[in-house]
C-alpha cells in the first residue's frame, strides 16, 4: 500500500470554488487521487463532500478552480462528459431504472447496436452482445449468483443492486471510479460483499474514490483518507497511523491536524 | 496476496450457497408465479380480458357477434381511439399524460381539409402540412414539459384548450362535406378505403393502427430510444445520471405523439368522410381509458403498448356486444368504469410483489 505522494496524481482539483447563493459549498478546495489507490473522502454532513464529488464527476460545474485528469485540464459540463473521459460514478441512489433489466441498466445511455443495416438504419440493439458483455462483467466480479441477466433490477436484493451498479462502473470506468456511500443502505452481510467487490475492482488497477460515513469500512479499505471540513480539504491521513477517533476529531473540528499532508 | 484470494474464494462459495437458498425461496406459491408472469408480460391481463369478453359475448349472441364481419367492425370502430391510444401510451410511459391528443387530432384534420379547400393546395401537400402541424403541437407540449419543467397535466390541459380554440377559430366552425372531398381530394379519405377478405372488412385505417402499434412495440423494445423512454418514465433522475438525454427524449416523445395524433386526424376524415371541427372531442378520455385498461401504469415506465390496443379493443367489444344485446348504452360506461378500477388495482398488485 503506497501512499504515492511522489507519483503523479491521476485526478486533481485545485482551488475549486462552488457557491449556492450565500452558501459556500467548496471554498478553494484541493483534491488529489493517485493511480491504483482507494482514497476515502470523509466529512461531516454539509462539509461539501457531495459537491466536491459532483464537481469531479461533472454533475456540478465549479465556479472557479481547475480539474485535471492525467495532468490535462478538463471541463466537464455533464456527467456524460466525465463518463466519456473514463470517470464512472456509482451514486448513492444507484441511478438505475428498477423496472428495466440488468442488461438494460448496465448499458443505459451507451447501448450497443447491431452491425449493418439493422443497427444503422433500424437502430436495433445488439441484445445478444449486450447480454454476453453484462454476464461476463458480473462473472468477473463473482456476481453470477444473479440467475437471469434479463431480470428486472427491482427483483434483486439491495446488495445485488449495488453489485450491478459497481459492475457497471467497473465495466466502463477506465480511469477512475467514484463510489458514493456504497454500503449505507445495506445489511452487515451485504456490506461485506460490496467491500470485497471494491477491493476486487482496485486489484484491477483502477483507482477508487470512496465517500463513506462508515469509519470501520473507511479504515478497512482506504489507502489514504481525505478529511473534508468547511468546504475544503483539511488534511489527508494514513489510516494505518491514525485511529478512527482521530479521524472523527478532525472531521468535527475537535482536533486540528499539524500539517495538511503527513509524510509516510 | 494469497490470503486475499482465499478470502475471495470463500466468499464466492458463500454466495453460491446462498443463491440456491434464494432460488428455492422464490419457488413455492403459484400466485407468485402469476404475479411474476404479469410483471414480465404486462399485456397479459388485458389480452385475457379481451379474449374472455369475446367468448362471453360470442356465447350470448352467437353468430351475430361471432362473425368475421362483426369482429372486424369492432376494429373499424376502435381504429381512431387505437391510434390515439398509441400516442397516449408513449406519453404515459414517460410518467406524463397528454390531454391534448384529441385537440391535436381535430386541428390536424381541419388543417388538411382547409389547406386543400381554402387555399387549393394539392391533397398530398395538405396532408403533409397537417402532419407537420400535429408534430409542431407535440413539440410545444414537449418543450413546455421538458424545458420549462411544467407538469404534463397542466401543460396539456392548457394546450388542449388552445389547440381546440385554434381549431374552431381557424375553421370558422365550418364542416367540409364528404362529397366535396371525394370529388376534389380523395387522398384525404385514404384511411377509409375498404377491402374485404371473406366476410371480414378491413380499412386502411385499421391496417395502419395495427402496423403502428406493432412497429412502436418493436421500437420500444429493440432500440436505445425505446429503452430510454421506459427509463425516464421509471425514474427520470436516475436516467439522467446514467447518461440518458432526458430532455431530448421527452421532447421527441411528445413530437411523435403529436405526429401520431395527426395521422389519427387523417384517419378520422376517412372514418367519418367529412372534415368536422366538432368531431373526436372525447378522444383524450377514450385514449387514456384504453391505455389504463391496457395495463400501462400512469406512474410511468411500466406496461406495453400492445396492452393499449387490447384496451381499446375491450372497449370496442363491450360497446358493440352490449348494443347487440339491446342493453342501454350506459351499461358500456358502467363496465368500462369497473374495468378501469380493476386495471389500476392489478397494476398496484404487480408493483407490490416486485418490490
Amino acid at each position: 500500500m503506497s501512499i504515492g505522494q511522489k507519483r503523479e496524481p491521476i485526478l486533481t482539483g485545485r482551488n475549486l470554488v462552488k457557491r449556492y447563493g450565500k452558501v459556500v459549498a467548496l471554498d478553494h478546495c484541493d483534491f488529489d487521487l493517485y493511480p491504483g489507490e482507494i482514497l476515502a473522502v470523509i466529512g461531516d454532513n454539509g462539509a461539501g463532500k457531495s459537491t466536491l464529488i459532483k464537481a469531479l464527476s461533472g454533475a456540478v460545474i465549479p465556479d472557479a478552480g481547475e480539474v485535471r485528469l492525467e495532468g490535462k485540464p478538463v471541463h466537464f459540463t455533464s456527467p456524460n462528459d466525465a463518463r466519456h473521459a473514463g470517470i464512472e460514478t456509482v451514486y448513492q441512489t444507484l441511478a438505475m431504472s428498477p423496472a428495466l433489466s440488468i442488461t438494460d441498466n448496465m448499458f443505459m445511455g451507451r447501448e450497443m447496436r447491431k452491425p449493418g443495416f439493422r443497427g444503422k438504419w433500424l437502430r436495433q440493439l445488439d441484445r445478444p452482445a449486450m447480454e454476453k458483455f453484462a454476464r461476463d462483467k458480473l462473472n468477473d466480479l463473482g456476481l453470477m449468483t444473479i440467475q437471469n441477466i434479463n431480470q428486472a433490477v427491482e427483483t434483486l436484493s439491495g446488495g445485488q443492486r449495488q453489485g450491478v451498479a459497481v459492475a457497471r462502473a467497473a465495466a466502463f470506468g477506465s480511469r477512475v471510479i467514484i463510489l458514493d456511500e456504497p454500503t449505507a443502505a445495506l445489511g452487515v452481510k451485504e456490506s461485506r460483499r460490496v467491500l470485497e467487490l471494491i477491493l476486487d475492482v482496485r486489484s484491477r488497477g483502477i483507482p477508487i474514490i470512496l465517500i463513506s460515513h462508515n469509519m470501520p469500512h473507511v479504515f478497512e479499505l482506504a489507502d489514504r483518507v481525505h478529511v473534508h471540513r468547511l468546504g475544503k480539504r483539511l488534511c489527508v491521513i494514513d489510516p494505518k497511523n491514525h485511529s478512527m477517533s482521530d479521524a472523527v476529531a478532525y472531521m468535527t473540528g475537535a482536533k486540528v491536524p499539524e500539517t495538511e499532508f503527513e509524510t509516510a | 496476496m494469497p490470503t486475499d484470494t482465499d478470502h475471495y474464494e470463500t466468499s464466492v462459495r458463500e454466495r453460491r450457497a446462498e443463491a440456491v437458498a434464494e432460488f428455492a425461496d422464490h419457488k413455492p406459491s403459484p400466485l407468485q408465479r402469476v404475479q411474476h408472469a404479469l410483471h414480465v408480460t404486462p399485456a397479459l391481463v388485458p389480452l385475457i380480458v379481451l379474449l374472455a369478453s369475446i367468448v362471453v359475448f360470442g356465447a350470448l349472441l352467437g353468430s351475430r357477434f361471432f362473425s368475421p364481419f362483426a369482429l372486424t367492425l369492432i376494429l373499424q370502430q376502435v381504429q381512431i381511439v387505437g391510434i390515439v391510444a398509441a400516442a397516449q401510451s408513449l406519453v404515459i410511459l414517460t410518467a406524463g399524460i397528454d390531454l391534448s391528443v384529441g385537440a391535436i387530432m381535430v386541428l390536424s384534420s381541419v388543417v388538411m381539409g382547409q389547406f386543400t379547400f381554402r387555399y387549393g393546395i394539392p391533397g398530398p401537400v395538405a396532408v403533409a402540412c397537417g402532419l407537420a402541424v400535429g408534430t409542431a403541437c407535440g413539440f410545444l407540449n414537449g418543450w413546455l414539459v421538458a424545458r420549462m419543467k411544467l407538469p404534463p397535466f397542466i401543460v396539456t390541459l392548457g394546450t388542449w384548450q388552445i389547440f381546440l380554440a385554434t381549431n374552431y377559430l381557424y375553421s370558422a366552425n365550418e364542416t367540409i362535406r364528404a362529397q366535396d372531398i371525394e370529388a376534389t381530394a380523395p387522398i384525404l379519405q385514404f384511411f377509409g378505403a375498404k377491402f374485404s377478405i371473406g366476410g371480414a372488412v378491413f380499412t386502411v385505417g385499421v391496417v395502419f393502427m395495427i402496423t403502428l402499434i406493432l412497429g412502436l412495440g418493436w421500437v420500444l423494445r429493440h432500440t436505445a430510444w425505446g429503452r430510454h423512454v421506459y427509463a425516464l418514465g421509471d425514474d427520470a433522475e436516475a436516467a439522467q445520471l446514467s447518461g440518458v438525454d432526458v430532455k431530448r427524449t421527452l421532447i421527441s416523445v411528445y413530437m411523435l405523439s403529436g405526429l401520431i395524433c395527426a395521422f389519427a386526424g387523417w384517419a378520422l376524415i376517412g372514418r367519418i368522410g367529412s372534415v368536422s371541427p366538432t368531431s373526436g372531442y372525447d378522444a383524450n378520455i377514450e385514449s387514456i381509458t384504453a391505455v389504463v385498461i391496457g395495463g400501462i401504469s400512469l406512474f410511468g415506465g411500466r406496461g406495453s403498448i400492445m396492452g393499449s390496443l387490447f384496451g381499446a379493443l375491450i372497449v370496442g367489444v363491450f360497446s358493440l356486444g352490449l348494443r347487440l344485446l339491446g342493453a342501454d348504452a350506459q351499461w358500456t360506461y358502467f363496465f368500462i368504469g369497473v374495468l378501469i378500477i380493476a386495471a389500476v388495482a392489478v397494476d398496484q398488485w404487480i408493483r407490490k410483489v416486485s418490490a
